[in-house]
């Protein structure tokens, strides 16, 4: 065990590296780097001061090399828009955005495992079908679309819930979060909703996929020729073989949540760190959207890992092959 | 003393192409603690003809009609739960494949436990026990550590041995083993048979032991039913019934059977392939296989009782002077 | 299974496709798309971009208005008075060209990296499907904001960035149907008559290859109309010049806050037909196409 998670921690270094450097040729070699870090509208002497300063006549693996250690430092230059260093403001975003996420999840957790078994275990009957009907629209609406109609049928006809920003927050461990309370609650709501949308249909499909599959295997009949009680069958013999692939796609997804976060939060004015990499970009702010880039790479390399452990341990054949190899 | 009694059972698939008789009026009965052989070819119907028994039979296969009388009670007749609730319990079934009838992601104890717990209201520590116990009873040494175990860690025999311990865990009248030895090393397999025919023989209890291997009924069963196309079309006292077969089917079968005073000389082959049960036409179903076949047998022989203690559903019965040559 | 006629591949699939009803639904809202796309300029009420047609006075008008000249805007016109109608035909042709050249070029290069990395193995195989893998863990729309956010707009760069987010999915599924294929006889057979290796490779290997690609290639046009539309949403896609559904729809968002709710509806629901209908062509497509799921 010891030796296969050193194995994956090395494989994620590696992985993020290649990622660095791919980032690093993107903004430092093909492009000007003088224009994307600093200000457009800088003068002649602080271009030449900065070019000093970025130490851009050193050779390029010296540039890396600088590049790499003020990364790690976390100095990824400062925010032209805000006057703070980027970095400092997108750990400051992160929050929202991850509450978001997570509650995004949650919904398509709790919704779309159920209903994935039950669409599994009898895949003819009609309330199945109506299921899997719905999870392709599910998968076909585009999520920004349905978070428009959102807004307009609750927000402006119904008028039952706010359709920008995120309400009262109250402090949990120092760090802002919006379900604590009645308004923050119904602030993170529809967006919430919104963002699960695409997930929840992904997990009917996983979930009903891999219920139908696990039905025909002789494990279920045996359980059955054991006489046990259908909810055991379902609940512990169907669902523990298909947590294994649930669990690693709902940590992989994870990941993709925060990415699509950007849409959500550009619809309903969620002021996390999507919303600031779309304003970001409209500003041209560079050094935020450089360093939003890799601050996103690093999570995902941590899910990745973090998934892959997870898988490990579920899996008592995977569990059993690693140690050995 | 007569456990179980199956009395003309149909049970049939009501497929899109058409009806499929995979059991068509077969009736037998077993004794407390005798052994009864169901021997056929793959597709003759006998695996249904267990699932039939345990209430297993899953759409678009039905029982017709027909009664499956346990100690006089008439299985079908049975609601779901009651059905679920004798199933484990009084009536226990064994299945092909070790390799996929343990859940791959249970250990073993969990496995057998909640085998106990879905019958008795017992502590789990008394169902651990029973467990432990069950399988010292098959034989499997040290039993605490292979309780921890995952199916994965054990061998294919020792699978099939957890199998028949958990079918064994709640005493039950019947065990219907369904070639429980098929997948398995020659020595393994008479290890298991050993061990299962001494159980059956302490315990009182009765079983169906379904083969398409004659060797394995020879040392094994009391009475014989040999099935064909989901009919029994001769069934007896198995050294009776092996000695002198009646049906011609039957001494294909023996026949066929490699043995060693007929080294040198070609082995006999049935000829022809066994029926589609799709598109079986009226009569005999092994007429067009038959040597002795003529347009008597476009009709569907009756059940006949040629001998004490033997049935047969044949016109032209195999004479004396056939079996010496 | 009924002998009627002469039982050819392609009527086999064509009668397994027409079992699922839906998807035949799927098929026909497809090809009236289509019609009504290519067909955009001849079957539009209004050129929504000649602006001589267009009359400020007739801005905003709910559907079913009729303008200063006496035509109907059925479903309503936007803040410069062009008719919603005509707007989503010229926007769903938009919309399908950028989505579908996308998809034919991602597919040809997925194609070729997929052959050449299953043909010749080794360290060329894995640094293709590293990269491959790589980019497959990072969300495809992240890909995409970040390529844009670099290269700028237009038609042309939103295109070269639906390539690069989609390539990798074919390169993926090309070699694994290739390695499988590589391995049986007939290439074998191929390989011993000494056929030169781009021969063996087109010739012999993409015809078998082909049935999963052309799968995935359906779902993936819708994939990348809804890609293109939310970038465009986001004003990093088309070009104000070509409006396509994602940019109708997300000038209609300022009008939502004041209840003018068509301008974004119904682009959004031409939108979504176009999806669905894909999704479910290409859902039925596999199914029919997997010999996995043939009972």
């Amino acid at each position: 065990m010891v030796v296969f998670i050193t194995r994956r921690v090395l494989q994620s270094v590696i992985a993020l590296l290649v990622m660095s450097a791919l980032i690093f040729i993107g903004v430092f070699a093909i492009g000007n780097p003088i224009d994307i870090l600093i200000n457009p509208q800088a003068d002649q002497a602080e271009i030449a001061r900065a070019t000093a300063a970025l130490g851009l006549d050193q050779p390029m693996w010296v540039q890396y090399w600088e590049f790499l250690r003020h990364a790690v430092t976390g100095d990824l230059g400062r925010s032209f828009s805000q006057n703070m260093p980027a970095v400092q403001l997108i750990f400051e975003r992160m929050p929202a955005t991850v509450e978001l996420a997570l509650c995004a999840m949650l919904f398509a957790i709790v919704l779309g495992v159920p209903l994935g078994l039950v669409a599994g275990i009898k895949p003819d009957a009609w309330y199945s079908k109506t299921i899997m009907a719905g999870s392709i629209f599910g998968f076909s609406l585009p999520t920004f679309w349905v978070g428009l109609m959102m807004i307009m049928v609750f927000s402006v006809y119904l008028g039952w819930l706010p359709s920008t920003g995120r309400g009262h927050t109250t402090q949990l461990f120092g760090i802002p979060v919006s379900f604590l309370n009645w308004d923050g609650i119904t602030h993170l709501m529809m967006p919430a909703l919104n963002l699960a949308l695409f997930k929840l249909s992904l997990l009917i499909r996983l979930t009903r996929s891999g219920t139908r599959e696990a039905m025909l295997q002789d494990y279920v009949k045996f359980a059955r020729a054991k006489g046990l009680p259908m909810r055991r069958i379902v609940g512990v013999h169907v669902l523990k073989n298909i947590m294994i692939p649930i669990v690693t796609v709902i940590g992989l997804e994870f990941g993709s949540l925060i990415a699509f976060a950007i849409v959500t939060e550009t619809i309903f004015a969620w002021p996390g760190m999507g919303k600031l990499l779309i304003d970001s970009i409209n500003v041209l702010d560079r050094p935020v959207i450089v360093a939003y880039v890799l601050i996103i790479v690093c999570l995902f390399v941590i899910i990745n890992l973090v998934v892959d452990l997870l898988y490990s341990m579920l899996d008592p054949r995977v569990r059993l092959a690693e140690a050995r190899a | 003393m007569t456990v179980l009694s199956v009395e003309n059972l149909k049970t049939h698939f009501f497929t899109k192409a058409g009806v499929v008789k995979a059991v068509d009026d077969v009736s037998f009965s077993v004794d407390a603690g005798k052994v009864l052989g169901l021997v056929g070819e793959s597709g003759s119907g006998k695996t249904v003809t267990g699932f039939s028994i345990m209430g297993l039979v899953d759409p678009p296969g039905r029982i017709v009609s027909g009664r499956v009388l346990l100690e006089g009670h008439n299985l079908p007749d049975h609601s779901d739960d009651a059905m679920r609730k004798l199933r484990g319990d009084r009536i226990a079934m064994i299945f092909q494949d070790p390799m996929m009838t343990l859940n791959p992601v249970l250990r073993i104890d969990t496995q057998m436990m909640e085998t106990v717990l879905a019958h008795r209201a017992v502590s789990r520590d008394s169902a651990r026990e029973l467990a432990r116990n069950a399988l010292g009873r098959v034989g499997i040494p040290s039993p605490d550590e292979r309780l921890k175990a995952y199916p994965h860690q054990l061998s294919g025999g020792m699978r099939q041995r957890v199998a028949s311990a958990i079918a064994l865990l709640n005493n039950p009248r019947v065990i219907i083993a369904d070639e429980p030895t098929t997948a398995l090393d020659v020595t393994i397999q008479a290890q298991i048979i050993y061990e299962v025919q001494k159980l059956a023989r302490e315990t009182g209890t009765a079983m169906v032991w379904i083969t398409h291997d004659l060797s394995v009924i020879a040392g094994l069963a009391d009475d014989v039913c040999v099935m064909y196309a989901g009919r029994i079309v001769e069934s007896g006292p198995t050294a009776d019934l092996l000695d002198h077969p009646l049906h011609p089917y039957t001494a294909g079968l023996i026949a066929s059977i490699p043995s060693r005073n007929q080294r040198g000389k070609p082995l006999h082959q049935i000829p022809g392939m066994t029926p589609s049960l799709l598109r079986l036409k009226p009569g005999c179903a092994f007429r067009d296989r038959c040597p002795h076949a003529d347009a008597v047998c476009e009709q569907a022989p009756e059940i006949t009782c040629p001998a004490p203690a033997r049935t047969l559903r044949c016109f032209h019965p195999m004479t004396a002077l056939e079996e010496i040559t | 299974m009924s002998n009627r006629g002469v039982e050819t591949p392609f009527r086999r699939v064509a009668a397994d496709f027409a079992e699922s009803r839906l998807a035949v639904a799927g098929l026909v809202t497809l090809i009236l798309i289509l019609i009504v796309a290519i067909g955009a300029p001849l079957v539009s009420p209004q050129n929504p971009y000649d602006l001589a047609t267009l009359d400020i006075m007739d801005s905003k008008l709910p559907p079913g208005g009729q303008s200063l000249d006496g035509m109907t805007f059925w479903l309503g016109s936007d803040d410069q008075g062009r008719d919603m109608l005509s707007a989503i035909f010229y926007g769903l042709r938009i919309s399908l060209g950028v989505g579908t050249l996308a998809t034919v070029c991602a597919l040809a290069i997925g194609l070729t990296v997929g052959l050449i990395a299953a043909w010749f193995g080794g360290w060329v195989e894995a640094v293709i499907m590293r990269l491959v893998d790589l980019q497959l863990s990072f969300p495809s729309i992240l890909i995409a904001l970040v390529l844009l956010a670099s290269l700028g707009q237009g038609v042309d760069k939103i295109v070269i960035a639906l390539i690069t987010v989609q390539w990798a999915y074919y390169a993926r599924t090309v070699r694994g149907a290739a390695l499988v294929e590589r391995n049986k006889e007939y290439i074998e057979a191929a390989t011993s008559l000494a056929l030169p290796t781009s021969r063996i490779l087109f010739n012999h290997l993409l015809p078998n290859v082909l049935p999963p690609l052309i799968v995935i290639a359906t779902v993936q046009v819708a994939h990348a109309i809804a890609l293109e539309a939310t970038l465009s949403f986001l004003g990093l896609g088309m070009p104000i010049t070509s409006p396509s559904l994602g940019l109708l729809i997300a000038n209609g968002f300022t009008h939502l806050m004041s209840g003018k709710y068509w301008i974004s509806l119904y682009p959004g629901i031409a939108l979504l037909a176009t999806i669905v209908s894909i999704n479910l062509v290409g859902d039925q497509l596999r199914d029919v196409l997997n010999p996995r799921l043939q009972k």
